[in-house]
C-alpha cells in the first residue's frame, strides 16, 4: 500500500457558494488508478462526492477531468506516475453540476449540430462495397470515445462560446471522409466560422487525446479540402 | 404524473446496442421512443465490446459456404442444447439483414480485399464468420446506431433521458402502465406512462467481484421485470473468461494465447500441463477448460497472492506483440502498469456474461402485457448454456429490433390508463426513494456489496458444489435482510452516488437469490455451469430451463420446456 493525498476540488450546488478544495488520505495498492482512488474516498471517506464512471476500462469516455493540471481520463492514469499529491479538478469550460461531475449540454448539442450521421440512399441488399483503402481514410476519425478531455483543454472553446469544439469538428471530418456519405450539406455543417474557421491551430486536442487522435489535424484537412475547391 | 398526450410511444430502459436498436425500429413504425438511461448512451457497457459479431455473410474467402443455418447449429451445440432452437435460428437469419442495414447506416467495419465486411474466426464456429471493426467492434456499432438516433431525435421521433434511473415498472395484473424513474442530477421524481415498455439495461457482471463488465452492470434492470412479476430464467448459466487482469479484470483477450502467450505459476510452470483436459491443447483449450484448470492451481496455492497466474508473453519478442498485440499491451502498461515485453501479465479468471435474464418469448413479449425484454438483460433463450463469443452483439440488434417492433404493434392498439395504480405506485416508490435516502441504520451498503460479491464468486463461481451454494444461498438472504439497515450519510439532491448505489444494490441481491436458486436445483453439469457433485450432463432431468418467479415477495422456482425442433441433443464435444 501506498499513501497518496488527494486534493479535490468539490462543489455542492446546495450548499456552497463558491468550490473549495478538500483533502484526503488515500491508500492505494500497486497498479491502482485515479478511479481506484476516487472510489475509495467515496466508499471510505466520503460517499457525498460525486464523479462520473462506467466502464473502468478506457472506452466508454465518462471520466474525463482535471488531473494534476492536466487533462485525463481517470480510469487510465495511474497514481504512481503522479508524486504523492493528486490535484483534482474537474473538466474545463463547461458548468459544473456537482464536484466532478460537469454539464456535457453544450458539448452534446455541437456534436448534434454537424448532423453526426451518415445519410445514404443505397437500397441494395448487400453491404456497400468499400476497399480496405477507403476504408483507411477513416482510420483517425472513427475511435473518439466523446469523453470531452479535448473540449476541455482548448482555449478557443473557452473564450467563444459558439466554437462547436475539436470532438464535433472530428466527428465531421469523419463523414465527410466517408464516400458512402450522401448528405447534400455535409461540408457547410463543419465549414463556418464558429466551425473550423474557429480553430487556431493550438494542437491541445492532439495532446490530451486518450485515443491519441488529432481533431486539430482532421480540422486542418477539411480546411484544406474547402479552399482547394474555392480557387 | 406525466401523461405525455402524443400517444403512442414506447418507454425503452437502456441506451445500449438493443436499447438504441429498439428505439430505431419504434420510431420507424412511426411511435415516438422515450430511452431511459442511467449513463449517456455512449457510455453504455456494449461500446466495451472487442471481437466482433457473427452473421453468415460467407466474405471470408474459407467460408464461402457459410449459411444461417450453418451457425444456428454451431450455436446450439456451443449453447450444450439448452438454447430454444427456433429463437437461435431467427437471430442467425435474421442478424444478416441487421448487419447489412447497419453497414448502409455507416458502421466502419474493416473490409476484405474485395471490399466486403471482413470476417475472422471466433471459438465454436465452423465457418470465419465473426465481422469486425478492428478491435473496437462494440464501439463502432453503437457510435452507429446512436448517430442515426440523433437523426431520428432531430425530427422528434425519439427523445433521450440520460442519466435518469428507472427505479420500477409499473404493472398490476400482468399489465403494464409504465415506468417510475428519477432524474440522477435533480433527484425528481416521475412516474412516465406507457402501454409498451422494453427492458434493455444489459447483464449482471457486477454481482460477481471479478468481472469484465462495465461499473454500471449489476443487473439491477433484470429485478425491474422480476419484481413486476415477470420471471427470471436460466439465471445460473454464467460465463467466465480465463485471462481478465488481475487487479481490474479488463478482458485479455484471447489473441495473447493465440499468438502463443503461456500461462504459468508461480514456479514458473505451464500448469495447464498437469491436468488431463487440457494437457493436450495446454493454452488453446477451450475457455471454460482453462478457467476451471486456472482456478484449480490458484486454489492449490500454486499461483500468486492466492489469485492470480501469469500470461508470459516474453518469449514472443517486443517486435510481435507491437505488431500483432498492441492493444493488450496497451491495457497492460496502462492498467497494470506492466509491459508484457519485459514482464508477464498478471491474470486471473472472471465472470464475463450473463446467459440468463428476464424469461421473454421469441417475441421478446414477458408474460406482462406490454412488457418487453431484450439483449443481455433478457434470455430468450439464444445462448442457452453457453454463448459464443461474438453471438451476443448479433443477439442486441436482431431482439432489439423484434422487440422494438412488437412493443410499437402494441402501443398502437387501445391505450388503457389505470390512473390509481400509477398514482399508488408512484406514491410507494417516492416513499421507499426517501426511506433509502433518510435511512440510518447501522450498516454501510459496502460491507453488503462486498459481501455479495465475494460470495457469489467463491460459492457460486465457476465451480459449484452443493453445500457452498446452500451456504451462499444462506448468505444472501442475509444480506437482503441486512439491507433494511443500511444507513446513508449523503442526503444531497444532486448526482448523489451513495443513493444511486443502494438503490441498484438491492435488485443485485434479489437476482443474485435466484441465480443461486437455480445453481443449487440443477444439479447436472451443462456449458458455463460445473456441479463438482454432478459432473455429467443430464438430459432426461434438466433439459429444461431454469425459471425463478417473484411472488407475494418470496421467490418460486419452477421449470420450462426447451426447443428442439432443430437438432436433438448429442454430446458436445470439440
Ligand atoms: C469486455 C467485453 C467484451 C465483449 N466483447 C464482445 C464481442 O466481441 N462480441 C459479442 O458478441 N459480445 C461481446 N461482449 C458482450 C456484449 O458486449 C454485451 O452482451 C452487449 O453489448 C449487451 O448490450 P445491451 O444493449 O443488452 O446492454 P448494455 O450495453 O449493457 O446497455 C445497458 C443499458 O441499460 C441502461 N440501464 C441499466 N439499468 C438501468 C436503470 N435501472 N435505469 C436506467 N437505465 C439503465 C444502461 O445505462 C445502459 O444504457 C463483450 C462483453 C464484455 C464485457
Ligand atoms: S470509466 Fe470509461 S473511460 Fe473512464
Amino acid at each position: 500500500m501506498n499513501r497518496y493525498i488527494f486534493k479535490i476540488l468539490r462543489f455542492n450546488p446546495e450548499k456552497d457558494k463558491k468550490a473549495r478544495f478538500a483533502e484526503y488520505q488515500v491508500p492505494l495498492r500497486e497498479g491502482s488508478t485515479v478511479l481506484d482512488g476516487l472510489f475509495y474516498i467515496h466508499k471510505q471517506v466520503d460517499p457525498s462526492l460525486s464523479f462520473r464512471f462506467s466502464c473502468r476500462g478506457s472506452v466508454c469516455g465518462s471520466c474525463a477531468m482535471n488531473i494534476n493540471d492536466s487533462h485525463r481520463l481517470a480510469c487510465e492514469t495511474q497514481v504512481k506516475n503522479l508524486g504523492s499529491s493528486i490535484k483534482i479538478m474537474p473538466l474545463r469550460h463547461l458548468p459544473v453540476i456537482k464536484d466532478l461531475v460537469v454539464d456535457m449540454e453544450r458539448f452534446w448539442q455541437s456534436y448534434e449540430s454537424i448532423k453526426p450521421y451518415l445519410v445514404s440512399n443505397s437500397v441494395n441488399d448487400k453491404e456497400n462495397i468499400v476497399s480496405p483503402a477507403e476504408r483507411k481514410r477513416l482510420d483517425g476519425l472513427i475511435e473518439c470515445i466523446l469523453c470531452g478531455l479535448c473540449f476541455g483543454s482548448c482555449p478557443v472553446t473557452a473564450l467563444n462560446e459558439n466554437y462547436l469544439g475539436p470532438h464535433a469538428l472530428l466527428k465531421h471530418t469523419r463523414f465527410t471522409e466517408d464516400l458512402r456519405d450522401e448528405y447534400k450539406g455535409r461540408l457547410k455543417t463543419g465549414v463556418k466560422k464558429e466551425g473550423v474557421w474557429g480553430c487556431r491551430n493550438v494542437f491541445n486536442c492532439q495532446e490530451v487525446c486518450p485515443k491519441n487522435l488529432s481533431p486539430a489535424r482532421a480540422i486542418i484537412k477539411t480546411k484544406l479540402k474547402v479552399t482547394r475547391k474555392k480557387f | 404524473m406525466e401523461n405525455e398526450k402524443l400517444l403512442p410511444q414506447v418507454i425503452i430502459i437502456g441506451g445500449g446496442l438493443t436499447g438504441l436498436r429498439a428505439a430505431l425500429e419504434a420510431a420507424k413504425s412511426g411511435v415516438k421512443a422515450f430511452v431511459f438511461s442511467k449513463v449517456h448512451p455512449l457510455r453504455s457497457h456494449s461500446v466495451a465490446a472487442q471481437g466482433g459479431v457473427n452473421v453468415a455473410l460467407g466474405n471470408n474467402a474459407e467460408g464461402r459456404e457459410d449459411s444461417w443455418e450453418l451457425h444456428t447449429r454451431d450455436t446450439i451445440k456451443g449453447g450444450d442444447f439448452l438454447n430454444d432452437q427456433d429463437a437461435t435460428a431467427l437471430m442467425c437469419k435474421e442478424g444478416i439483414e441487421r448487419i447489412i442495414e447497419i453497414e448502409h447506416w455507416g458502421c466502419p467495419f474493416s473490409r476484405t480485399e474485395e471490399g466486403r465486411i471482413a470476417q475472422r474466426p471466433f471459438g465454436g464456429g465452423t465457418f470465419p464468420r465473426t465481422a469486425y471493426a478492428a478491435d473496437r467492434t462494440g464501439h463502432a456499432l453503437l457510435n452507429t446506431l446512436y448517430e442515426q438516433c440523433i437523426r431520428l431525435k432531430s425530427e422528434g421521433l425519439i427523445t433521450f433521458h440520460d442519466e435518469w434511473h428507472v427505479v420500477s415498472v409499473i404493472a398490476s395484473d400482468a399489465i403494464c402502465y409504465g415506468v417510475i424513474a428519477y432524474n440522477l442530477k435533480t433527484r425528481e421524481v416521475r412516474a412516465v406512462i406507457s402501454n409498451a415498455v422494453i427492458i434493455a439495461t444489459g447483464g449482471a457482471g457486477r454481482i460477481y467481484r471479478n468481472s469484465t463488465n462495465a461499473l454500471i452492470n449489476t443487473g439491477m434492470g433484470m429485478s425491474l421485470g422480476y419484481l413486476a412479476g415477470a420471471p427470471l430464467k436460466d439465471m445460473e448459466f454464467i460465463q467466465f473468461h480465463p485471462t481478465t487482469l488481475y487487479g481490474s479484470n479488463i478482458l485479455i483477450s484471447e489473441g495473447s494465447r493465440g499468438e502463443g502467450g503461456f500461462l504459468i505459476n508461480k514456479y514458473g510452470k505451464r500448469y495447464l500441463a498437469e491436468y488431463p483436459d487440457s494437457a493436450k491443447a495446454m493454452e488453446m483449450a477451450p475457455r471454460d477448460i482453462i478457467a476451471r484448470n486456472t482456478v484449480r492451481e490458484i486454489q492449490k496455492g500454486n499461483g500468486f497472492d492466492n489469485s492470480y497466474v501469469l500470461l508470459d508473453l516474453r518469449h514472443l519478442g517486443g517486435e510481435k506483440i507491437e505488431e500483432r498485440l498492441p492493444g493488450i499491451r496497451e491495457l497492460s502498461i496502462k492498467f497494470a502498469g506492466i509491459d508484457p515485453i519485459e514482464n508477464p501479465i498478471p491474470v486471473q479468471p472472471g465472470q464475463h456474461y450473463t446467459m440468463g435474464g428476464i424469461d421473454v418469448n421469441i417475441n421478446t413479449e414477458t408474460n406482462i402485457k406490454g412488457l418487453y425484454a431484450a439483449g443481455e438483460a433478457a434470455c430468450v433463450s439464444v445462448h442457452g448454456a453457453n454463448r459464443l463469443g461474438g453471438n451476443s452483439l448479433l443477439e442486441t440488434i436482431v431482439f432489439g429490433a423484434i422487440a422494438g417492433r412488437n412493443a410499437s404493434e402494441y402501443a398502437k392498439g387501445d391505450y388503457h390508463l389505470n390512473e390509481s395504480i400509477v398514482k399508488e405506485h408512484e406514491e410507494k416508490e417516492t416513499e421507499r426513494l426517501s426511506k433509502i435516502l433518510s435511512s440510518n441504520g447501522e450498516k454501510t451498503q459496502w460491507d453488503i456489496w462486498n459481501a455479495l460479491q465475494a460470495t457469489v464468486m467463491e460459492k457460486v463461481g465457476i465451480f459449484r458444489e452443493k453445500n457452498k451454494l446452500k451456504e451462499a444461498l444462506e448468505n444472501i438472504r442475509g444480506l437482503i435482510n441486512t439491507y433494511k439497515d443500511i444507513g446513508l450519510t449523503d442526503k444531497g439532491r444532486s448526482m448523489n452516488m451513495e443513493l444511486y448505489w443502494a438503490v441498484e444494490l438491492h435488485g443485485s441481491l434479489l437476482i443474485s437469490e435466484a441465480l443461486v436458486m437455480g445453481a443449487l436445483s440443477r444439479e447436472e453439469s451443462r456449458g458455463s455451469h460445473f456441479r463438482e457433485d454432478f459432473p455429467q450432463r443430464d438430459d432426461e432431468n434438466f433439459l429444461k430451463h431454469t425459471i425463478v418467479s417473484y411472488n407475494n415477495g418470496s421467490p418460486a422456482l419452477g421449470y420450462k420446456d426447451v426447443d428442439t425442433s432443430i437438432m436433438k441433443p448429442e454430446e458436445r464435444k470439440y
